[in-house]
C-alpha cells in the first residue's frame, strides 16, 4: 500500500488461537496475501486479497475470516464506493478498467420476478419416478412439414431430407470457454462432464487441444473473428460448429488474450506464436452484413460437407430479434443468444456492466419474432448468460429457448468463487490460469464428476418441475409462456415477455 | 493419371465440390474445371496434393480452409480467396475482391493484378511450416494487412501506380507488409511503423518474387532491388497499456 491509496477491499484475519500454523494458506494463496515469517508467524497483507476463498476452503481449523469493505466511506446513494474508486483508478492510470466475470451492476433480475406454474386438481401432476419424462432435446433445423409415403410393400418412407441435429440428453450444455482463458485441466473436466451427461461443451476460440480429442463427439468447436485454431481438421472433429459474433459480457468488441497467457501449449492449440497477444478483432472481417454471415455459415457447411449443424452466437442487444431472424435465414441451425449477465475472463467494465439486454427479454423477443415470421422451425434457440439454477433453465425454456449454455455455474462447481480476477492468470483454483503448479490443483477426474453432478441434479429438478406442471416432454414446455407469471414486473416488460401478471 | 475435366456450367457449388472431392479421393492430381461462373467455396476445406485449374470467374471464398491443393484461376476472383487457408497455393490470373487471404495461416496467394480492401487481414504465422505469403502484382486498396500477426504481404505495383490507400497495418502485431515504392506516415494505421527495407529483406523475399513472376511469366529482374517500403508492428502487444485492473 502507498500513501493516498483507497481503502482495502477485503480484510483477512486469522484467529490466532485456532491457527495451527500449518501454512496451507501461505501455500495456497497465489496472490501473496500470506507470508511465513522466520519465527513461524503468518503475516497478512489483506490488500492483495481477491476474496477467492482458496485459503478459507483449505484452512483445516476454520481460522481465517474475510470481511468485505472493512473500511466505510461516507455513505452516498449515487457516489458508491465503486463509483469513487473507479474515478480514482482511472484518474491515476488514464486507462480502461478491466473486469472479470459477469455484469456486477444491481439491475433487477427478471428470472426472480417470474414464477412457474403447477397443477392442482385438474390436469394432474406427473411423478417423474413412475412416468417417463422426456428431456431429450434436438438442436438444429426442423422441417416445416414431413413428406411420409407408404410404399407398395407396406413400409413407410420419409421423403423429406432432414438437417443434421445435435441430440442432447438434457437441455443443458456447457458454454464456450477457451483453452487459454481457462486451463487445460478445466476444459478437460468440462469435456468429460459433457460426455458423461450426454451433452456438449464449447471450445471457445482457443482451438482444440489433443487431450480433448477423445471427447470430440461432445464438443462444439467455435469459429470467431481471430480464427484461432481453426483448420479443416478442427472443423471435422467438432460435433457442431459455432460462429461467434458476439458475447454478452462485451457486445460489439473483440477479445485480447494477453501474451503472458500464450504459453507454448496454448500457442500450439491456437496456432499462433507463443508470447504474442492473441487478438480477436471486433467484427469478423469477412462478415460485414447478414449476407456475409450466410456466406460463412455455408462456407463452414461446405467445408464439412453439410454434415454438421452450424450455430451462430450473438450478444443480446436491442435489435436481437431482428438479427436472429436474419440468422434463421442464413442456413444456420441454431442461434445462441448471450445475455448481458454472461461471464467472461476479462472485459472492459464499462461494457460488462452497461451494454446489452437481459437474456430473459431476449429469449422472449427472439422466439416471438421467429414465430411471427413463421421460421421458428428453421433454428433452435440456445440461451446463455447468467443462468444460476434449474428454475432459470425452466423459465428460459418456457420463454422460448430450446436449450441453455451454462458457464459460470460450471466453473463454480469446479471451485470458482466468482472473485472476478480471471484476467490476472493467477486463479488459485487452477481454472483461469496457465501456471502449471496452479493448474495441477485441479483434478479433471474429480471436477468432471462435480460438473456432471450439477448437470444431473438440475436435470432431475427440471423433470420434477415439469411433472408438477403436468408436462412430460420438454417440447411441451418450450415457449409455453402460459405456464409463467410475472411478479412485480412492469407492463412493458410483461408485454415483451408475453407473460401475464400473477393472479391473471 | 489423366487430368479430370469438370464442366461447371449451371452447376451449384455443392455438387461441383462433390465432384472435385470425388476426383481427389480417386487419386486425381490435376483437375480442370471449365465454365466456372460465380460458384463459391471451390476447394473449401479440401485436403491433398492436387492442382485445380479453374477457368472462369469463381465466387467468394475460393480455397477457404484449404489444406494442400493448388488452385490456378484463369480469370478474376470474388472476395476472400484463401480465407483461413492452412496450406496450398492460389494463383489468380486477374484481380480479386476484398479480404483476400483473410486469416490465412499458411500457403501462398498470388494475384497478378489488383486486390480490393482489407487484403491479408489478420494473416498469421505459426511454427516453422506455417508462414502465409500474399503477393499482389499491381496494387491494393486501403486497410492492407490489418491485425496482421504473421506472414508476408508483398505489393509489386507493376503498372507503377502509387499505393494510395490508408490504414495500412492497423493493429498489426506480427509479420511484414512490403510495398513497392514509398509510403507516407499518414497512410499507416495505428500500431504500424515504417522500417528500412534492407538487402537482407530482399534476400528473404526474392524467392517469393521469383515464384510469383514465374507463375505469370513476368520478368522478375525489375523487382529484385531495394525500392520497397517495409511496414511492421510497432509492438507485438498493441493492446498492452490500454487496460488497468479493476
Amino acid at each position: 500500500m502507498s500513501l493516498g491509496s483507497v481503502p482495502l477491499k477485503y480484510r483477512i484475519q486469522i484467529d490466532r488461537q485456532q491457527c495451527m500454523q500449518c501454512m496451507r494458506c501461505v501455500y495456497n494463496c497465489s496472490y501473496g496475501v500470506f507470508r511465513e515469517e522466520d519465527d513461524g508467524n503468518i503475516l497478512i497483507d489483506s490488500r492483495k486479497c481477491t476474496a477467492c476463498h482458496r485459503c478459507i476452503s483449505m484452512c483445516p481449523r476454520d481460522a481465517i475470516n474475510l470481511s468485505e469493505h472493512p473500511v466505510d466511506y461516507r455513505s452516498h446513494p449515487l457516489w458508491t464506493p465503486q463509483a469513487r474508486e473507479d474515478v480514482i483508478n482511472q484518474s491515476r492510470s488514464g486507462r480502461i478498467v478491466l473486469a472479470g466475470m459477469g455484469n456486477a451492476k444491481d439491475y433487477p433480475i427478471i428470472y426472480d420476478r417470474l414464477v412457474l406454474d403447477a397443477c392442482q386438481v385438474t390436469n394432474p401432476s406427473i411423478d417423474p419416478l413412475r412416468e417417463p419424462m422426456e428431456l431429450r432435446t434436438y438442436l438444429g433445423q426442423k422441417p416445416s412439414k414431413l413428406d411420409i409415403r407408404k410404399q407398395e410393400n407396406g413400409e413407410i418412407k420419409l421423403n423429406t431430407k432432414l438437417s443434421p441435429n445435435l441430440e442432447l440428453q438434457t437441455p443443458i450444455m456447457i458454454g464456450h470457454m477457451s483453452y487459454g482463458a481457462i486451463s487445460l485441466n478445466a476444459q478437460l473436466s468440462l469435456a468429460k462432464a459433457a460426455a458423461k451427461t450426454g451433452t456438449y461443451m464449447g471450445t471457445g476460440e482457443g482451438g482444440l487441444h489433443k487431450d480433448i480429442y477423445p471427447y470430440q463427439d461432445n464438443v462444439i468447436v467455435q469459429v470467431a473473428s481471430g480464427r484461432f485454431g481453426v483448420d479443416i481438421n478442427y472443423l471435422d472433429r467438432g460435433a457442431a460448429i459455432e460462429i461467434k459474433i458476439g458475447q454478452g459480457a462485451k457486445p460489439g468488441i473483440g477479445g485480447h488474450l494477453p501474451g503472458e497467457k500464450v504459453c507454448t501449449d496454448v500457442s500450439c492449440t491456437r496456432m499462433i506464436p507463443a508470447g504474442s497477444d492473441a487478438i480477436s478483432p471486433a467484427p469478423h472481417h469477412d462478415i460485414y452484413s447478414i449476407e456475409d454471415l450466410a456466406q460463412l455459415v455455408r462456407g463452414l457447411k461446405e467445408a464439412t460437407e453439410w454434415k454438421k449443424p452450424v450455430f451462430v452466437k450473438i450478444a443480446a442487444v436491442h435489435n436481437v430479434a431482428a438479427v436472429a431472424a436474419g440468422i434463421a435465414r442464413s442456413s444456420a441451425d441454431a442461434v445462441v443468444i448471450d445475455g448481458f449477465r454472461g461471464g467472461t475472463g476479462a472485459a472492459p467494465k464499462v461494457f460488462r456492466d452497461n451494454v446489452g439486454i437481459p437474456i430473459e427479454a431476449a429469449i422472449a423477443s427472439v422466439d416471438q419474432k421467429l414465430n411471427d415470421q413463421g421460421i421458428r422451425n428453421k433454428v433452435s434457440v440456445i440461451a446463455s448468460g447468467g443462468i444460476r439454477n434449474s428454475a432459470d433453465i425452466a423459465k428460459s425454456i418456457a420463454l422460448g429457448a430450446d436449450a441453455v449454455y451454462i458457464g459460470t455455474a460450471a466453473l463454480i462447481s469446479m471451485g470458482c468463487r466468482v472473485c472476478g480476477n480471471c484476467y490476472r492468470g493467477l486463479c488459485p483454483w487452477g481454472i483461469a490460469t496457465q501456471r502449471e503448479d496452479l493448474v495441477s490443483r485441479l483434478d479433471p477426474e474429480v471436477e468432471s464428476e462435480h460438473v456432471a453432478n450439477l448437470i444431473k441434479s438440475w436435470t432431475l429438478e427440471l423433470s420434477e418441475l415439469m411433472g408438477a406442471a403436468g408436462i412430460n416432454s420438454i417440447e411441451s414446455l418450450r415457449g409455453n409462456r402460459s405456464r409463467l407469471r410475472g411478479y412485480m414486473l412492469d407492463e412493458g416488460t410483461l408485454d415483451v415477455l408475453q407473460v401475464k401478471p400473477v393472479g391473471a | 493419371m489423366e487430368p479430370v475435366h469438370i464442366d461447371a456450367k449451371g452447376l451449384h457449388y455443392t455438387p461441383l465440390n462433390q465432384q472435385i472431392r470425388r476426383a481427389v479421393s480417386e487419386g486425381a492430381t490435376e483437375i480442370i474445371v471449365d465454365n466456372v461462373l460465380g460458384q463459391r467455396f471451390i476447394a473449401d476445406g479440401l485436403k491433398g496434393e492436387v492442382t485445380i485449374r479453374i477457368n472462369g470467374v469463381p465466387g467468394g471464398d475460393l480455397g477457404m480452409f484449404m489444406n494442400g491443393p493448388t488452385c490456378i484461376v484463369k480469370g478474376n476472383c470474388d472476395h476472400a480467396p484463401g480465407n483461413t487457408m492452412d496450406s496450398g497455393k492460389i494463383v489468380i490470373h486477374g484481380s480479386a475482391g476484398d479480404a483476400v487471404a483473410h486469416s490465412m495461416r499458411g500457403g501462398k496467394v498470388f494475384v497478378r493484378d489488383d486486390i480490393g480492401y482489407r487484403g491479408g487481414i489478420h494473416m498469421k504465422e505459426y511454427g516453422e511450416d506455417h508462414k502465409p505469403i500474399l503477393v499482389i502484382g499491381d496494387n491494393a486498396c486501403s486497410f492492407l494487412g490489418e491485425y496482421m500477426a504473421g506472414g508476408i504481404i508483398i505489393v509489386l505495383g507493376k503498372s507503377d501506380n502509387t499505393f494510395g490507400g490508408r490504414g495500412v497495418g492497423s493493429g498489426i502485431h506480427g509479420g511484414e507488409i512490403i510495398l513497392r515504392g514509398e509510403l507516407k506516415e499518414r497512410q499507416l494505421g495505428v500500431g504500424a511503423k515504417i522500417t528500412e527495407f534492407t538487402e537482407e529483406d530482399l534476400e528473404k523475399i526474392s524467392p517469393y518474387i521469383e515464384e510469383f513472376c514465374g507463375s505469370f511469366e513476368i520478368d522478375p529482374e525489375k523487382y529484385l532491388d531495394t525500392k520497397y517500403t517495409k511496414i511492421v508492428a510497432s509492438s507485438s502487444r498493441p493492446f498492452a497499456g490500454k487496460y488497468v485492473w479493476e
